[in-house]
């Protein structure tokens, strides 16, 4: 199948030092990739630079298509029309993301009238729709409320209304539950997961957490420095990951079962953009460094069929092993 | 010392505030805090969970003495705990830390890691001024930072080493109960193992009591040798970590443990609503309005915190008790 979105070589850098340094991606249409990893890596940046938000001092290279579309570099109206109409994004506070002063269902009447020209009682009736679909109480009272009036589980369900207003083909959330309650994040990606059956839109999970990416997502991408260093199907890459930092992220968290032993911590910290080691960027904190990992980038090695690792000990399968036993 | 005896005893803690709704609006009673017991022993941890707005923070400060209960008491060490704000109250303070979610807001800007290590040693005249760089340095590496590390300003630190700087300052004292609110939250996964092995190591080393209040269960597993569940602030579960994880006897504690996400993980209990606000505290069993095995007792008789027959996990819920279809004892 065609890809819906694809990048290539996508680099950004501020003033001169490197946030992303060459994403290679691709999503198909109604997939669900995961985009995993810690602050910093720059798994908010890629889709700011895919969708043209990023400042202007930010430097951008590579390439970003939509169904064949070029965005990076494409004039601003194009922009406007694939933002919100066919490629929505909602983040991770949503109550900053909707203007205070304003009444949510205006909020939502305007995206419905930008994307779809939508205007009046026709805007009015689609909004109360939207607002139904994503399980606001009382639709037709809620849509005069503040966003101040609403809880942190309910506005993001507002902004993910919002999102839907334009009828997109790829919904990019950028840690939509990591602001909420628990209870209140298992309510949100039910959500997701259902708005996704029911619409075929592709779902693109940017999150720190692996539990939330493992159980939404059907592959995920692991990033690390700006870079994509491991990707995987879901089931693959728990059962079976090559990277050490992704195996350093499962050993990271504590389970739930079973006995409690002491957390295998990912020494150290990520790398400043500034100070980037000359070889693989993990090299520093990783246990199962060798000479070579110093010299240069690794290259993708492909452990099995659709999983890559940029990892010199995943390319060779029997050093990986005395690693594993 | 004593081993057996437990450092902190809180009994029915209750703590209200005013709120007013509106600017003409009528003054309501918000209990943050409604009648939590609680115990925690030398070398031990409870983890105290729950979603925001439970009460969870109130109660670590009012454990610690930082707010005075309206009702109710706090006894550390077997003694009643002073007034907030009294000499007495003040030098208890060497004995009791605390840890918050948010290290740069936790620490002083304006002064380097080491001086504020060294704060809490002038405050309460511990050791000689001539004494306390050492003592600093040794702290500083007891928490894994070096001690060039100690000389640089709080925002020249990443998050975790920030994170750690604080750990060190509050066992500067040598305390013997640290309560750690949220200590992990805002950290990446990679920093939090870190920051949780270390609690580990400290507790081990000075044989600290620890309330650790999070909303992660992961974490509470992890670092805590009970764990007590809080709804509107009240404890609605209380156990061993891997019998409430396990076997959760609470509706509110089984939805929590279905939503820690895993992979792979089907069939998850998924609550209808958001969590009330405790201004607006529902009629008997709080969580009744959300609770999928409520009966009509629920709504009209909140269940008391006790021990269930089988097992003697603490739990308030009239089903869990087996005690739904008997309306209204005499109270």
């Amino acid at each position: 199948m065609a890809p819906l979105v694809a990048l290539h070589g996508l680099k950004v850098s501020f003033a001169g030092q490197p946030a992303l340094r060459g994403i290679d991606l691709s999503i198909a249409p109604g997939e669900a990739l995961g985009l995993v990893g810690e602050s910093g890596c720059g798994k908010s940046v890629t889709w700011l630079a895919a969708l043209g938000l990023l400042p202007g001092k930010a430097r951008i290279e590579g390439s970003v298509t939509l169904a064949g579309l070029e965005l990076i570099g494409a004039p601003a109206n194009v922009l406007e029309r694939v933002r919100g109409g066919r490629i929505a994004m909602i983040f991770q506070d949503p109550a900053s993301s909707l203007n205070p002063v304003h009444r949510v269902g205006k909020q939502i009447c305007e995206a419905l009238r930008l994307h779809r020209g939508l205007t009046g009682a026709a805007a009015r009736a689609e909004a109360k729709r939207l607002f139904d679909l994503v399980g606001i109480p009382d639709a037709a009272q809620r849509l005069d409320s503040y966003p101040h009036e609403f809880s942190g589980g309910q506005n993001q369900r507002a902004m993910i209304a919002m999102a839907l207003a334009g009828q997109p083909e790829l919904l990019v959330a950028d840690e939509p539950t990591t602001a909420l309650d628990v209870t209140i994040q298992a309510q949100i990606l039910e959500l997701l997961q259902s708005l996704r059956r029911e619409f075929g839109m592709a779902l693109v999970l940017v999150s720190h957490d692996l539990g939330v990416v493992a159980e939404t997502c059907e592959r995920v991408c692991v990033m690390y420095a700006g870079r994509i260093v491991e990707e995987a199907p879901v089931a693959q890459l728990f059962a079976a990951p090559a990277h050490p930092y992704t195996r350093g992220l499962l050993g990271a968290l504590p389970p739930i079962t079973g006995p409690r032993r002491r957390l295998a911590a990912i020494p150290g910290g990520v790398p400043e953009p500034w100070a980037m080691p000359p070889g693989c960027a993990f090299a520093p904190r990783c246990g199962e460094r060798f000479a070579a990992c110093d010299v240069g980038t690794p290259a993708d090695a492909h452990p099995a069929p659709g999983h890559r690792a940029a990892c010199l000990r995943a390319a060779t399968p029997q050093m990986a092993d005395t690693v594993m036993a | 010392m004593r081993q057996d005896a437990s450092l902190l005893r809180a009994e029915g803690l209750v703590r209200r505030y005013t709120m007013r709704r509106g600017v003409l609006g009528r003054a309501v009673d918000v209990r943050a805090v409604d009648g939590v017991t609680l115990t925690i022993e030398r070398g031990r941890t409870l983890g105290l969970v729950g979603e925001s707005g439970c009460g969870k923070s109130t109660t670590g400060r009012l454990v610690l003495g930082l707010e005075a209960p309206d009702a109710g008491h706090v006894a550390f060490d077997g003694k009643p705990m002073p007034p907030p704000d009294t000499p007495a109250w003040r030098s208890l303070r060497a004995q009791m830390q605390m840890v918050f979610q948010d290290p740069l807001g936790a620490l002083d800007r304006r002064l380097t890691i080491s001086e504020q290590v060294a704060e809490p040693l002038a405050i309460h005249r511990i050791g000689s001024t001539s004494d306390h760089a050492e003592r600093v340095a040794e702290l500083l590496h007891s928490v894994g930072l070096r001690a060039d590390q100690g000389a640089r300003y709080p925002h020249e630190l990443s998050g975790g080493q920030r994170q750690r700087a604080v750990l060190a300052r509050a066992l500067a004292t040598n305390p013997a109960f640290l309560v750690c609110d949220e200590p992990i939250s805002a950290l990446d996964v990679s920093i939090q193992a870190q920051v949780m092995n270390l609690l580990l190591d400290a507790q081990e080393r000075l044989g600290l009591g620890m309330l650790f209040i999070s909303h992660d269960l992961r974490a509470v597993r992890q670092v805590s040798h009970r764990i007590a569940v809080m709804y509107l602030g009240r404890i609605v579960e209380e156990g061993e970590p891997d019998a409430v994880l396990q076997n959760p006897a609470h509706p509110y504690a089984q939805a929590l443990v279905s939503a820690i996400p895993q992979p792979g993980k089907t069939g998850r209990i998924v609550l209808q609503g958001d969590p009330p606000s405790p201004a607006n505290r529902p009629s008997g069993c709080a969580f009744h309005p959300r609770c999928a095995a409520a009966v009509p007792r629920c709504a009209v008789d909140a269940p008391i915190l006790k021990p269930r027959a089988e097992d003697g996990r603490l739990v308030a819920c009239h089903v869990a008790q087996g005690e739904a279809d008997t309306l209204a004892r005499a109270a």
